[in-house]
């Protein structure tokens, strides 16, 4: 019995090592939140100014440049808080893993994340030259949502289910195009918090 | 239960070697000091293992310098691949099994 016993905390070493070499299990769940939480605000924001321009769709086509310069503003400063934030969280959570927030594990992490991302960019970019202004929030949603499954074989598996929700509700979105803020809001912002809610209860309670 | 010990490869009985060979079945070629920090063991003490199982060609090993610094990293081999599996089975059977053999 006590040498099943030994052999039982061998296998269950052997399993946590495996975890803790080859993913990064301490993406806070927390972090999910306070970017759907800042998207939300973003979105918001967003569809005040664009109201108080007296517009009743959001991205009409003659959107004029200067909106458009406010609209890209709002962003990246919702991006930039919910990068800050999610950094803090996610350090702390790593302290409590024992593992380090940058090393080669964090840095495949970030490689898988940006490559559907940063084609995802440019393709967006493309799409403003092109004033198809009404598949841009579709297009992100989509390239977010397979930059997620990507980088899902290194980190916490679940983020692959939020990768398919993003793409879902991307392609619903290219369908209403007009609404893009809107989908924009419940694709960053409220499965954001969601997913987060939901991580924080699984790994972190 | 005989059988099933037999094969529980001796090779495997240390804390570190097993420690060695999870972390290298799950990634590629990992850095001497990453094996460090990971098993949490002295430096003299991983070099011995791993030297112990690179003798048995279970782990490969590349030396490289970047600028001055040499830098050792290790990858397990298709046959250190298969005999980790055959402990792993074994050790499982051992532990859902014990009526068995």
């Amino acid at each position: 019995m006590d040498q099943q016993q030994a052999q039982l905390e061998h296998l269950s070493e052997i399993r946590s090592l495996m975890e803790r070499s080859s993913r990064f299990i301490s993406l806070s769940g927390l972090s999910g939140i306070t970017a759907g939480l800042s998207a939300l605000a973003g979105a918001g924001w967003a569809y005040i100014r664009l109201n108080n321009l007296d517009r009743g769709q959001y991205d009409v086509l003659d959107l004029n440049l200067n909106t458009l310069t406010e609209m890209v503003l709002i962003a990246i400063i919702v991006l930039l808080f919910a990068i800050i934030m999610g950094i803090f969280f996610t350090t702390r959570n790593a302290k409590k893993h024992g593992q380090k927030i940058w090393d080669n594990l964090t840095k495949r992490l970030l490689i898988n994340l940006m490559i559907p991302l940063v084609t995802g960019g440019l393709f967006c970019l493309v799409l403003l030259y092109h004033a198809i202004l009404g598949l841009v929030a579709p297009a992100t949603l989509v390239f977010y949502g397979i930059a997620l499954i990507n980088a899902s074989k290194y980190t916490l598996n679940d983020i692959r289910y939020l990768g398919f929700c993003e793409i879902c509700l991307g392609l619903i979105s290219a369908l209403f195009m007009g609404y893009g803020l809107l989908f924009w809001a419940l694709g960053f912002g409220v499965l954001h918090i969601v997913y987060g809610t939901l991580m924080y209860f699984k790994y972190e309670r | 239960m005989k059988h099933i010990i037999a094969h529980l490869n001796k090779l495997f009985e240390s804390r570190v070697r097993l420690g060695v060979m999870s972390v290298l079945v799950v990634n590629d070629w990992v850095e001497f000091n990453t094996l460090k920090e990971m098993l949490n063991v002295t430096d003299g003490n991983l070099a011995s293992h791993l030297a112990a199982l690179e003798k048995h060609q279970l782990i490969r090993v590349k030396k490289q310098f970047v600028g001055k610094k040499p830098k050792t990293t290790y990858q397990v081999s298709k046959a250190g691949r298969q005999a980790f599996e055959e402990h792993l089975n074994a050790l499982e059977q051992l532990i859902k099994g014990p009526g068995k053999g």
